[in-house]
């Protein structure tokens, strides 16, 4: 690792050239060891591979390198050899010995050990062949395959602050803005603000102090795209936001982190002292007067925090509460001075604009929307994982070519994007092209890029049930129509599920739904009934079977179902009486066990215990057990 | 409690000196009490309003604002289950009720547990993996109800 200080662009420029073309002598094999890596147990393969590396004598052949993310969260953790790229997934300790053997001592390919999209499909060798990344282009996330996060050196090999260089040896502050505005570079949290415009206003807004932010209190549930990046390329992010603070005349900008990313803070806070120590933060960089600073701030958990007034009000030390807009916060952010704040992704694409310029970048997307965008592809889909996309794709390109489709033997029924503020759109609207607008038309919005597959298993009611109770939970509680709607739209909700909705009930829904989308103080607020709205609008049968027919097409409305054990095909072993959390279950006097409908809570541990072989559970509409849970005269 | 807390007021007066000054840095002041004595000590909220000169009552606010801050000792064992979306659709809510009944907790009372309790938290970002639990500071994932009960057998064995 170098640490000396850089002093002047020529320097940089050299350092990087040496790196660059200094040969490489080992063999790279980059092991994926973000959150989700770790969390499948890579460190335990890192610590084997290391181990059987030394016992085999390659250490001078082979260079294990422990980087961020690859994207393919559910084949973690995965190994990459370079230069061939072969990719081994779902790793274990265990399969290390015989891989070294054969691969890296033997150069051959290890058939069982690589990736095979189904039985009989044959398997995929090699990184290109993965059905998976045909439609993505991966400008940021392609990167992550070779990177060390912890490493300067790394990222400069990758043409790391290139853009700088080339900012800092004559271009003016004007001069950048324009250049990120004509790439068309929009805010990548989603509301898609353009971010030269955003840079230009900040500019030429009065005053001495100026800052920059960077929001990662990536809050949505089912969304990790900024994670990622965050883990994976922490100097990516850096860089961007000293070239931000150049154009719009910030001495100091604030990397916002949530709490909940401890690794994320972690590599941030070790990639700001190595930027530091080289030179390429604080006073005079490299040897310019151009001075920057950054300061890492740890969220505390708020997902209101996320909201750019209130994460402004988070760094200034005080509870997260959201303020009316205008003034924004170009205008007046941190302290009251002019303040812009993108997010992570956001940052992480402005050297990549100045780096190649904004034609390169403008070639890929549609015409309003520009250059790709990472999505978290998760729920119940095929393939999850970290995709990046060129905007214009639709939905079914990512969702089923992408993500692989259903899982085996289900259906899509609806893809949930943009979190807490989005919706759920049906599978008949799988062929909308994703940009900032299209979706926004549909009822949803893009969002930041969590996008949840979800099945004929997953109830719709239940769904919006869950994202207002988070509303709930998540409301600062300053103004009346967030405060008191959510907490409104839940008590509805929990009626319908009970089975005791009424179709009046959906009517004010909808108008309480209204009411907080006009009269909210903050975006939290105003889009906290997009889920039951767009609900309204696509899945309106669904909510009507729940209140007019009391029933849950998917079974999973507690209120609307019942357990009941099938005699014929029962065997008497009795494990469902012992899974059973509120001994509802009983054996009867015919020798077979059966369920106390009044005791049950329908929790199904009943029948996840019963042994597959017999499968003698039902899962059936509650209606139907009415009569004869009646009838045991309880 | 306090009472009992060796050199309570010199461990706080370390950290007050390794915190700029400014009410910026609040947070970053009760991050690391909480970090150091594993929840936040009345005396140092007392402490915080007086070096950053703000109320006590703003600070509290501050406090009970954030998910992150507890003013009670943490338990032995910290269960942490994940309530995002994607481990939602993966049957989140039956693991917690499971987990619950397997630690023998009090349903409702998961989180006031004196040797383990269980928490909620929204999202980790760790979604592929759906369902997640947290098990003291270690990341489980696809985590099913076989896998629960080894989880709790551990537990009871480390206790």
């Amino acid at each position: 690792m170098n640490l000396r200080k850089v002093r002047t662009v020529g320097e940089l420029q050299n350092l990087r050239l040496r790196l660059q073309s200094s040969p490489r002598t080992r063999r790279l094999v980059s092991l994926s060891t973000a959150s989700c890596g770790r969390a499948s147990g890579a460190l335990e393969v890192a610590r084997a591979l290391e181990a059987e590396i030394k016992r085999r004598g390659l250490e001078e052949t082979v260079e294990l390198r422990l980087t961020g993310c690859h994207g393919f969260c559910q084949l973690e953790p995965d190994l990459i050899i370079f230069p061939e790229k072969i990719f081994y997934p779902n790793l274990v300790p265990k399969k290390i010995p015989l891989l070294v053997e054969e691969t890296l001592v033997g150069g051959r390919l290890v058939p069982e050990l690589a990736f095979s999209p189904g039985p009989g499909q044959g398997m995929c060798a090699v990184l290109e062949e993965l059905p998976f990344l045909r439609k993505q282009v991966r400008w940021l996330l392609e990167r992550h395959l070779t990177l060390d996060p912890d490493s300067l050196d790394s990222y400069l090999e990758q043409d790391g602050f290139l853009a700088l260089e080339k900012v800092l040896s004559g271009l003016s502050p004007e001069e950048v803005i324009n250049l990120v505005l004509a790439s068309g570079l929009r805010g990548r949290g989603g509301a898609g603000f353009p971010t030269g415009l955003k840079w230009r206003l900040a500019r030429e807004a009065g005053g001495e102090d100026k800052y920059t932010i960077c929001n990662g209190d990536e809050g949505d549930p089912g969304a990790y795209m900024d994670r990622g990046l965050l883990e994976s390329n922490p100097f990516s992010v850096i860089e961007g936001m000293i070239i931000g603070g150049y154009a719009v005349g910030a001495a100091k900008g604030f990397i916002y982190i949530r709490q909940e990313y401890p690794l994320a803070i972690e590599r941030l806070e070790r990639a700001l002292e190595k930027a530091r120590a080289a030179g390429l933060l604080g006073k005079n960089i490299l040897g310019t007067d151009f001075s920057f600073e950054l300061e890492l701030v740890r969220g505390a958990g708020a997902f209101v925090s996320g909201e750019e007034t209130a994460l402004i009000a988070s760094i200034e030390g005080r509870r997260a509460f959201p303020r009316q807009r205008p003034p924004f916060p170009v205008v007046r952010g941190l302290w009251g001075r002019p303040t812009v704040i993108n997010n992570v992704e956001t940052w992480a694409n402005v050297p990549l604009v100045l780096q190649r310029g904004p034609a390169w970048f403008s070639r890929v997307g549609t015409s309003g929307s520009k250059g790709t965008k990472i999505f978290s592809l998760v729920g119940k889909v095929r393939y999850t994982g970290l995709v990046e996309v060129p905007f214009g794709l639709t939905l079914g390109e990512v969702i089923d070519e992408v993500g692989g489709g259903a899982e085996p033997g289900r259906q899509i029924k609806a893809v949930q994007t943009g979190g807490p503020s989005g919706g759920c759109l049906p599978a008949s609207l799988f062929q909308l092209p994703l940009d900032y607008e299209s979706l926004q038309q549909a009822g949803s919005i893009m969002g930041s890029g969590g996008m949840i597959v979800i099945d004929e298993s997953t109830c719709l009611v239940d769904l919006i049930l869950y994202f207002l109770r988070f509303a709930r939970e998540e409301s600062c509680g300053q103004c009346a129509p967030c405060r008191l709607g959510t907490r409104q739209m839940v008590r509805l909700l929990e009626k319908i599920t009970r089975g005791e909705g009424q179709l009046e009930d959906l009517e004010l829904l909808q108008k309480i739904g209204w009411t907080m989308r006009e009269a909210s103080l903050c975006g939290l607020g105003r889009t906290a009934a997009n889920p039951v709205l767009s609900a309204l609008r696509h899945f309106r049968q669904e909510l009507e079977k729940h209140v007019l027919d009391k029933e849950c097409p998917a079974g999973v409305c507690r209120g609307l179902i019942s357990y009941q054990i099938e005699k014929e095909r029962c065997s008497g072993c009795q494990r469902c009486l012992e899974s059973c959390p509120v001994k509802a279950i009983a054996m009867a006097d015919d020798g077979y066990p059966q369920i106390d409908q009044k005791l049950c809570t329908r929790c199904g541990l009943c029948q996840a215990a019963c042994p597959p072989d017999f499968s003698a559970i039902d899962k059936i509409n509650r209606k139907e057990t009415g009569s004869s849970a009646g009838a045991r005269g309880e | 409690m306090m009472k009992n807390e060796p050199n309570l007021k010199d461990r706080l007066e370390r950290l007050v000196a390794s915190i700029p000054a400014g009410r910026s840095h609040l947070i970053l002041f009760l991050h690391r009490v909480q970090q150091e004595f594993g929840y936040l000590p009345e005396e140092a909220l007392a402490r915080a309003a007086e070096y950053f000169t703000v109320s006590p009552a703003e600070v509290y606010g501050v406090v009970t604002f954030y998910s992150a801050f507890q003013m009670k000792p943490r338990p032995q064992h910290e269960l942490v289950v994940c309530h995002g979306t994607a481990c939602h659709v993966h049957g989140a809510e039956a693991i917690h009720t499971e987990l619950a009944r397997l630690l023998g907790v009090e349903p409702g009372k998961e989180d006031q547990g004196k040797d383990v309790t269980i928490r909620r938290v929204n999202c980790l970002g760790c979604c592929a993996l759906a369902p997640v639990v947290v098990v003291d500071g270690e990341y489980q994932g696809r985590v099913t109800r076989n896998s629960l009960e080894k989880i709790v057998e551990r537990l009871s064995g480390k206790k």
